[in-house]
């Protein structure tokens, strides 16, 4: 199964290996790189640890960018995040969403204990 | 154009180019390049993370002295009793297991031409890239009192979290009822604006609870109090009436140590307890591989890709850079430059074009006691007329007022950023 992945996913890069550089193959980079402004409090793609900020990886999309405008609005009661929200564009912020959506919800990546703690 | 999780992986898998259908025919063994991370703290460890998170094909190594990661966030709790220095202390086997190599070694000198990073060992590593994020060190040129390492053990900084934020700890403990805590720290820019005024809150919450009598005299170098200053006021007055004394101006000339003094331009503070932040600048490594380019003592990027305005394929992050204007030398925004470095250094080494306008954002928390906090945030974006980051108008803030609910935000902001950068 895996190996069969791994061939599709190689074709596919092959295909398309022209498309990389130009200014559309780099909205994937861009969106990453707007939702790990997002990711230092909510967790690495949005699982976050313990959910608190909430995890945000497998979210609707809608629902993410509506939230998001809420905020901004002062339409939802916030500590924080109406300050944040005025920081992004609209376009801005539906490629985060859109980027918080693509990810699989799942396990948040913990820092681990020190070796022999203290 | 939108992209699912799977075109995003279809999309890095094409975007690898070469290396990655190299890889797919299984060619293996060659990286795509190689990344040599010093310092791993807040900065290099999130960027190391990032660039094998995004790029696995990247050869990526950190040198780090010490075996472990201690948050100077939250180190604070330490000094007032409100959390175990075990609790801010985290190892980097998570990093290893994702395929990060993890030297613990010094690195003492770099040779941009060659592309060779010297260690404290003997060794050299070779690199493509080099991401230089070492912290702050101190600078006791002008403080005679402190230059020995006697002196420096006696009256402490504990402005990196470790032995000295326990050493600190016990002093407190050790201190008399109806004793004197002094603290003194430096002009702007310093390590964490908020930390000190969040230090004396921590400092007076003990001694409020162990040690009533006691007084607290807050030195600040700077005219006024520098981050959060109506939040912190509130806090002062209201919590610990009566126990703050706050003297602005007050920067320093020298400490007595022998006679417990901190000695100011035109007046002198004895105290039981001394607690003095020497001024401070780019890591020592940062100057001998010659990144300083600003008062001595902080390393110019070109914020597009943190890469060093200096040095050439060397990338600088975290507290040693010159900061840009508004933004804060922080854990947070540390973690912010590692994620744009990251993306940068990939698309470097790839041939791709690096991101036209980054953004960072910043949240900081502050705890006025064992659970109540408060937060200072902005967002900055590139300015490319100015090509520099600069605030976003009307973004940014902070709290109404200290609250047990931003308490539990700070501590999941403290497990998620430490899980951002060593999970």
């Amino acid at each position: 199964m895996k190996a069969k992945v791994t061939r599709s996913a190689c074709a596919l890069a092959l295909v398309a290996a022209g498309f990389a550089g130009s200014a559309a193959a780099q909205d994937p980079a861009v969106a990453r790189g707007l939702a790990a402004t997002c990711t230092a409090c909510h967790g690495t793609d949005g699982r976050s640890v313990g959910g608190v900020p909430p995890s945000l990886a497998g979210r609707d999309r809608g629902e993410l960018l509506q939230t998001m405008k809420d905020f901004r609005a002062g339409k939802r009661p916030a500590t924080i995040m109406h300050q944040h929200a005025k920081g992004y564009t609209d376009a801005q912020l539906e490629l985060i969403a859109g980027f918080f959506a693509g990810v699989k919800p799942g396990a948040a990546a913990a820092a681990p204990a020190a070796r022999g703690g203290n | 154009m939108r992209f699912s999780r799977r075109e995003f992986v279809k999309w890095m898998a094409a975007s690898t180019g070469a290396a990655a259908v190299a890889g797919c025919a299984g060619m293996g063994g060659s990286s795509a390049g190689r990344v040599v991370v010093i310092g791993g703290g807040y900065g290099g460890a999130t960027a190391a993370r990032h660039i094998k998170l995004w790029a696995p094909d990247i050869e990526v190594t950190i040198v780090e002295r010490g075996d472990t990661f201690v948050s100077c966030p939250i180190s604070n709790l330490v000094l007032g009793g409100n959390t175990q220095i075990g609790s801010i202390t985290m190892g980097y086997d998570a990093l290893r297991s994702r395929g990060i190599n993890i030297i613990r070694d010094e690195a003492v000198g770099v040779d941009a031409g060659a592309r060779q990073v010297r260690l404290a060992s003997g060794k050299t590593l070779s690199y493509d890239r080099l991401i230089v994020s070492p912290g702050i060190d101190f600078i006791y040129d002008q403080i005679p009192g402190l230059k020995s390492a006697e002196a420096q053990n006696r009256v402490l900084h504990a402005w990196k979290a470790g032995p000295q934020t326990v050493a600190l700890r016990k002093q407190l403990e050790a201190m008399r009822d109806g004793g004197v805590f002094v603290f003194q720290f430096p002009m702007a820019p310093y390590r964490c604006p908020p930390g000190p005024y969040e230090r004396v809150c921590q400092v007076a919450d003990y001694l409020k609870r162990a040690k009533p009598k006691s007084k607290i005299i807050v030195l600040d170098a700077n005219p006024d109090i520098v981050s959060k200053k109506g939040l912190f006021l509130a806090a002062w007055n209201g919590l610990y009436k009566g126990m703050i004394e706050y003297r602005p101006n007050s920067e320093l000339a020298d400490v007595d140590v022998k006679g417990m003094v901190v000695k100011l331009t035109f007046d002198s503070v004895k105290g039981d307890v001394l607690n003095v932040v020497p001024p401070h600048g780019a890591g020592t490594i940062a100057r001998q591989a010659g990144l300083i380019t600003a008062n001595q003592r902080w390393c110019g990027v070109d914020w597009l890709t943190m890469e060093s305005v200096a040095v050439k394929g060397v990338h600088v992050l975290g507290d040693s850079t010159l900061s840009a204007p508004g933004m804060p030398k922080s854990a947070s925004m540390a973690n912010q430059h590692a994620k744009v470095c990251a993306a940068a250094v990939i698309a470097l080494i790839k041939g791709q074009p690096v991101i036209p306008q980054p953004m960072m954002m910043n949240t900081c928390y502050s705890f006025v006691d064992g659970k109540s906090s408060m937060h200072v945030a902005s967002v900055h974006t590139y300015d490319p007329a100015q090509k520099t980051m600069v605030l976003v108008k009307g973004a940014g803030g902070v709290s109404t007022a200290a609250s047990e609910l931003e308490g539990t935000y700070a501590w999941g902001w403290a497990r998620n950023i430490w899980g951002d950068a060593l999970g």
